[in-house]
């Protein structure tokens, strides 16, 4: 038999029926569903007279719209609140599985899935959300889709796909200090471009990938969108297993051992053949940040403000005048002289537990500098906020000066009341720095959670390396 | 969903690499529970000095004369000249839907992010992709000839310039029948409800997991 990428063998354990061109009927295991992208398309359900074909396979949150504090008393944006109350009515009708907003295991969709074993190695998975890839860290194929789409799942449980070609990215070498998922995913982008992975699935692969914790390679494939490819994907192996061990929808029993034999094969084969490969050498990365409006703007902490006058490609150096125009920065200068406002630390990129106890780490102790305005650490979920609390680290972040808020996608995207104001400038842990991102006229610099937390202490970007 | 088959249409360029959904339809407009309305929301932060919520009036707002799509040249564009990776971003299906609701049909690009892509066929919205150099010929045109317009034929896969010049444009057999006929895919794959059922059936055998109803099951 051929040898067969993760992704091929993904894709092919899932066709249930190949179509005369080149696209395929594919069966989708896990469907997740939240506020924004979902009311049309029930209400298309309901216009068709359809049902929900697979009502278990369905598991939804509110995320993108809840306020991150005083939820007690609802929410007072009426617009806001009758998108939740949407969702709620919708799941509801359909008894599709809903963790509320008051749901001890609310959280944002990404985070929620895997922390609740509803989203498994194996899966097919999807979600009306960019950064499904998310999902794709434990060997899983899980990718992005749009409203109708949402509506078709919900229908048949099955997708009309065409295949991408497969990518390799190989990041190979130690780690260095300092350095974590998200400098590697940046500096991934960096390389290969926002549209470096457009038409493929990426497999992140080499052992710098391997060294990552499964919290880490989420961070990875989180952001393979950000480089162009609606899937992200990393190989299975025993961290994958341990992590799933024990959790509220991991199979039991019998069903585990079974599942758990199955998902060793989730790798690609040795001989397998990619249509295109990177590598990067992790002993080259350092600390990322990005300075313009798309994350492939991004340079190390020790660089500087690029020159547009130094790029031939004419779309491109315009592309960088209004990134630099809209950003308020001047080329040359060191990314360490740029001070910030706010500080955010969140978004399905980086609101896990290890992401909060990297960040308070560097907090514990110091106090958030007087020029900045606003401190927020928004964790990815109610079990994330309820486990970090066990270990004290929002007494570390309160104490420090940030505010600890109730979870959801909060200024990662700023559709609820967290937001940058127009000129104001933040050190973010998510992962799209667009023009208005978070907030109308926001300036957003991408960074992990430990350079946020010391650029929120310095109030300027630091060094993280040269900390303690 | 809204056939398409062949436009002669005003074309309006874009001139920037990596339009993002952020850009096309910003963030406070997906509160709304409808596919409808965005129209006026297109572009919002570029077209308008002011800033836009949800619901207010739009006529009313102070518009940027310096947005290309703000110029009179421009009013009633069908055809969206576009650059590279058009679309990027996020998921949302909002953005194909604001640029129907303004008045677009058809999009041409070198390029586009692939869920934009996808989602533009499933609204009766066209994303051809042309060459670079195509594309920036007809960028130099349409800037230098006012009431410059294109004929799209989607059966024969062509974009045509009122000069008379032609260019091919590839797109999947499936899409396209699709468009030009204005099926709904979910009907069609509820043609094959005996094949998902077995597929299931089938996968319930060798992978028991994926079919646990409940937490805890």
């Amino acid at each position: 038999m051929a040898a067969k990428t993760l992704y091929d063998k993904l894709w092919d354990a899932h066709v249930v029926r190949q179509n005369d061109d080149d696209t395929c009927l594919l069966y989708i295991d896990r469907h997740l569903v939240h506020e924004v992208t979902s009311p049309q398309a029930f209400e298309g359900l309901k216009l068709a007279h359809r049902k929900v074909w697979r009502v278990d396979a369905n598991l939804a949150t509110a995320d993108h719209n809840v306020p991150t504090t005083q939820r007690a008393r609802g929410i007072s944006d009426p617009v806001s609140r009758l998108q939740i109350e949407t969702l709620d009515q919708n799941c509801h009708e359909h008894h599709i599985t809903e963790f509320g907003m008051n749901d001890p295991r609310q959280g944002i969709v990404h985070v929620i899935g895997p922390e609740q074993g509803a989203t498994l190695p194996g899966m097919t998975v999807v979600c009306g959300d960019s950064h499904t890839s998310t999902h794709g860290a434990f060997g899983t194929l899980a990718f992005g889709i749009g409203t109708s789409e949402v509506e078709h799942v919900l229908a048949t449980q099955c997708l009309i796909q065409k295949k991408s070609k497969n990518m390799c990215v190989r990041v190979e070498g130690q780690i260095p200090l300092g350095v974590t998922a998200k400098d590697m995913v940046l500096a991934i982008i960096g390389k290969i471009g926002t549209a470096g992975g457009n038409g493929h699935a990426i497999e992140f692969a080499g052992s710098a990938i391997e060294q990552l914790s499964i919290e880490g390679r989420m961070t990875v494939c989180n952001m393979a969108i950000e480089a162009g490819a609606r899937v992200g994907m990393i190989a299975a192996d025993d961290k994958t297993v341990e992590y799933f061990r024990g959790r509220p929808y991991a199979p039991k029993g019998d069903n585990w051992d079974a599942a758990v034999q199955a998902w060793r094969d989730l790798k690609t084969d040795s001989g397998a053949t990619f249509d295109k490969e990177v590598v990067l050498n992790a002993a080259d990365i350092k600390p990322q940040v990005t300075w313009g409006t798309s994350p492939e703007m991004v340079v190390a902490i020790d660089g500087n403000v690029p020159d547009p006058e130094k790029e031939n490609d004419s779309t491109k150096r315009t592309g960088m005048q209004q990134a630099l125009k809209y950003m308020g920065l001047k080329s040359g200068t060191p990314i360490r002289d740029i001070r910030l406002d706010k500080i955010f630390i969140g978004s399905c990129t980086n609101s896990r537990i290890e992401d909060l106890r990297a960040a308070a780490s560097v907090v514990k102790g110091k106090k958030v500098a007087s020029t900045i305005s606003l401190a927020l650490v928004v964790p990815g979920s109610g079990l994330v906020k309820t486990q970090a609390e066990k270990e004290g680290l929002d007494q570390i972040f309160k104490a420090a000066g940030f505010e600890w808020r109730e979870p959801g996608c909060s200024m990662c995207l700023a559709m609820n009341a967290d937001r940058l104001e127009p000129g104001e400038r933040c050190a973010s842990t998510s992962n799209r720095n667009f023009e208005g991102r978070q907030g109308a006229g926001g300036r957003t610099h991408l960074v992990s959670p430990a350079m946020a937390a010391a650029a929120a202490i310095a109030g300027h970007f630091v060094d993280v390396r040269e900390l303690n | 969903m809204q056939k398409f088959e062949k436009l002669t249409g005003l074309v309006a360029p874009l001139d920037r690499a990596n339009v993002d959904t952020d850009a096309i339809i910003p963030k406070q407009y997906l509160k709304s529970i409808k596919r409808t309305g965005f129209g006026p929301s297109l572009f919002d932060a570029w077209r308008y000095l002011d800033p836009g919520e949800p619901g207010i009036d739009h006529s009313k707002r102070r518009i940027n004369p310096a947005f290309i799509l703000n110029q009179a040249r421009y009013r009633g564009a069908q055809i969206l000249l576009a650059r590279d990776n058009f679309g990027c971003g996020s998921s949302r299906e909002h953005a194909p839907w604001a640029l129907m609701d303004y008045g677009f049909r058809v999009i041409v690009a070198p390029s586009y992010a692939d869920i934009f892509y996808n989602n533009s066929f499933k609204n009766g919205l066209l994303p051809i992709v042309l060459k670079a150099d195509a594309v920036d010929r007809l960028f130099k045109e349409t800037e230098a000839t006012a009431g410059y317009s294109l004929t799209i034929d989607l059966a024969a896969q062509t974009v045509t310039t009122a000069s008379g010049a032609e260019f091919k444009f590839d797109i999947d057999g499936f899409r396209k029948h699709c468009l030009l006929n204005g099926l709904d895919d979910i009907e069609l794959t509820l043609q094959h409800v005996a094949e998902i059922r077995a597929y299931e059936q089938r996968r319930r055998q060798q992978a028991p997991w994926l079919f646990a109803d409940k937490a805890g099951a």
